[in-house]
């Protein structure tokens, strides 16, 4: 990215402390962001997540700013809708993206809606941080994915950071944004470590990245898949000698249509990658984007590597066994490369 | 009219003269409003669906002349009485009803979403219990700004036995919060009876959250103003949230056209019509002196405002697609 490219120096910093620095970052600069949520002082030293460390936040910040709420996600997401209608930023944590089932009216009838409905009276400046991922063992409701649900309503922007540098530029730029925006950190991605650009930055929503550039195949991958995809296209490269561009959209809502044409444009091959089940997912929502405004550049029928629309299993082996890796993504890439009109 | 009349009655402290003129054409108003609703759904010239207040108007005006402009309300999807007892324009909630580009909400919102924020009411959400959660977040924000505002969540008595309304109360609770919980029991849940769900008084859920309950007659918008007075009060100088429950009905069905007869009886609604909010307002300002005989003239007054905003209402133009798609997000639409 432009403002990206500006920069020279860096760091190297896992996701969850990118998550920190974004956090701790925007309450300094702004007095009316606030946290909100379950456990946010000092379970497990700060945060069930260990986003919000104690001796950083509770400590800077004090009880108002950091506040440990009752496990009422309804009520605690509803009256972040309220402080963020009437002059405050409250960031929300929703532990589990799963728990959206018990504030799903607050999330997108309020959040969503409520701009809309009351033409455009107020803003709904509204964070929610949440969690997903599977490959725990965590089972059927504390490993899903659910942003393509969030996705389908309207008026939330949905945002997947899949590196530590994204998710301190995108949860910036989310804090700073009018708009109620929905924060997807995957789980197994808070230990990995990136290069973070020292200096003060933000990533705007709605733009693509190239995660890696190649000619034969288009990958478009989500949040912790595009780490899947990646190692598809190391796997591609070595055995196939097949070149594979991967792209993280980053932000679901906004989409950076243009950047996913474009890729197509040059490879006239796509597949898309998604941990959130098939079914009604994004990665049919890209495919059949494209199929309808890319057709003319396609060479072969796109392919979805996705969850299969079932519960998540427990057992390590039955967990696995569905969810998309890099053996199934090179797969489907080979097969669209070899594909024979 | 006499403004001048200072009066005192039982102890309680009652508005002054002037306020309870101001109330009574308050009250004129939504009547007049709501009646002419009424007639525009009958007729067809309004759509959708109409969730009318009749009969619960005092609730209403009740609690709102205790409120400022700058404080906050949340309304229900029978919440077109709340929001112009909290000050809404007449003109621009007839527009609305009649899906204008003029009205408060340009047409988006009409019967079940109308709420118009330059006077605090922040959002009329017909998901049942579903403000509650929104006014305690204002009244946290109210706090956290520093500001003496005060937030009110009105609500039904469907609502109490909505997981939101516990959470609500005790997110208030805990956090000391300014927040007046009002529930307008009209002893009705669509058609199921408050008996049949609740097996408490309302008001006395609020002990287990530990706040002042307070069951009230809302047909006595006197009784009404005077606790939701002491109420905003406690609230407004940090002592924490209040329930009420005003206990009150509607004349009209659930929603316009529901067969309301199925599960209520005509005796019941007579008996509850003859203790009209209105009527016993009156009769309480004939008696204390504040009005003569000019109640008939202030009810063509409202007559007349509601007749004349339905006539600009009408003239005005409906938007197109594009207005449709636009403004879900503060910046051009994705």
């Amino acid at each position: 990215m432009e403002q990206q490219q500006q920069i020279t120096k860096t760091k190297e910093i896992t996701y969850r402390e990118a998550i920190t620095e974004a956090l701790y970052e925007e309450m300094e600069r702004d007095s009316r962001v606030f946290l909100m949520g379950e456990d946010l002082r000092v379970f497990f030293g700060g945060g069930p997540l260990g986003v919000t460390p104690s001796e950083k936040f509770l400590k800077r910040f004090g009880p108002e700013r950091v506040r440990d709420t009752p496990i009422s996600e309804a009520s605690f997401i509803g009256a972040g809708v309220g402080a963020a209608i009437t002059g405050m930023k409250p960031v929300v944590e929703l532990m589990f993206v799963d728990f959206a089932g018990v504030c799903f009216d607050q999330l997108t009838n309020n959040a969503g809606k409520l701009r809309y409905i009351m033409a455009g009276q107020y803003n709904v400046p509204l964070v929610v941080r949440t969690t997903i991922g599977a490959g725990s063992s965590f089972a059927a409701v504390h490993s899903q994915a659910l942003y393509a649900l969030f996705a389908h309503s309207p008026g939330l922007k949905i945002v997947v950071p899949s590196t530590a540098a994204d998710a301190k530029g995108l949860l910036k730029t989310a804090i700073r944004d009018n708009d109620p925006v929905i924060f997807f950190e995957h789980r197994g991605l808070y230990n990995v470590k990136s290069q973070v650009p020292t200096e003060e930055y933000t990533t705007p929503f709605g733009v693509a990245d190239v995660k890696r550039k190649g000619k034969d195949v288009t990958i478009v991958a989500i949040a912790a898949m595009v780490q899947r995809a990646l190692e598809a296209a190391d796997i591609l490269q070595k055995r196939d000698n097949i070149s594979a561009e991967v792209i993280d959209p980053r932000t679901l809502v906004p989409l950076d249509e243009k950047a996913i044409l474009d890729s197509v444009a040059r490879t006239s091959r796509l597949v898309v990658v998604d941990e959130d089940y098939e079914r009604c997912s994004m990665a049919s929502e890209i495919a059949a984007m494209v199929a309808s405004k890319g057709f003319g550049n396609l060479k072969a029928p796109i392919k979805t590597v996705a969850t299969p629309t079932v519960p998540i299993p427990y057992s390590k082996e039955l967990e696995h066994s569905i969810l998309p890796n890099a053996e199934k993504i090179s797969v489907a890439a080979r097969e669209v490369v070899s594909y024979d009109s | 009219m006499n403004e001048s009349v200072v009066i005192q009655k039982g102890g309680v402290e009652q508005p002054d003269a002037s306020t309870m003129l101001e109330m009574f054409r308050r009250m004129l108003l939504i009547r007049a409003m709501e009646s002419t609703l009424k007639d525009l759904f009958a007729s067809g010239e309004i759509g959708g669906t109409l969730h009318l207040g009749i009969g619960q108007e005092g609730v209403q005006v009740g609690v709102c002349t205790n409120l400022r402009k700058d404080d906050y309300i949340t309304a229900t999807h029978r919440g077109h009485g709340e929001c112009l007892a909290k000050g809404a324009d007449i003109n621009e909630m007839m527009a609305e009803f009649l899906g204008k580009s003029s009205g408060v909400c340009k047409g988006r919102a009409g019967d079940m979403h109308v709420a118009d924020f330059k006077v605090g009411d922040i959002a009329a959400t017909p998901i049942v219990g579903s403000g509650l959660p929104i006014a305690v977040g204002a009244a946290l924000s109210a706090k956290m700004r520093g500001t003496d505002q005060v937030a009110v969540p009105f609500f039904g008595d469907g609502a109490n036995n909505q997981g939101t309304f516990h959470e609500s109360l005790n997110l208030a609770s805990i956090w000391k919060l300014p927040v007046v919980f009002v529930c307008e029991n009209n002893l009705y849940a669509e058609s199921t009876r408050i008996t049949d769900t609740t097996p408490v008084k309302i008001a006395e859920r609020a002990s287990s959250y530990a706040m002042p309950g307070v069951q009230v007659d809302g047909m006595d918008v006197l009784q009404v103003y005077s606790a939701a007075r002491t109420a905003v009060h406690r609230a407004r100088s940090g002592g924490g949230p209040t329930l009420i429950e005003a206990l009150t009905y509607r004349y009209e069905g659930h929603e316009s056209g529901d067969p309301a007869h199925t599960y209520r009886s005509d005796q019941e609604v007579q008996a509850w019509m003859k203790r009209d909010p209105i009527i016993l307002f009156k009769n309480s300002l004939e008696s204390m002196g504040v009005l003569s005989d000019e109640a008939s003239n202030l009810e063509i007054e409202a007559r007349r405002k509601v007749e004349s905003a339905l006539n600009l209402a009408r003239q005005a133009s409906a938007g197109g697609a594009r207005d449709a798609i636009s403004g879900v997000f503060s910046v051009a639409s994705y």
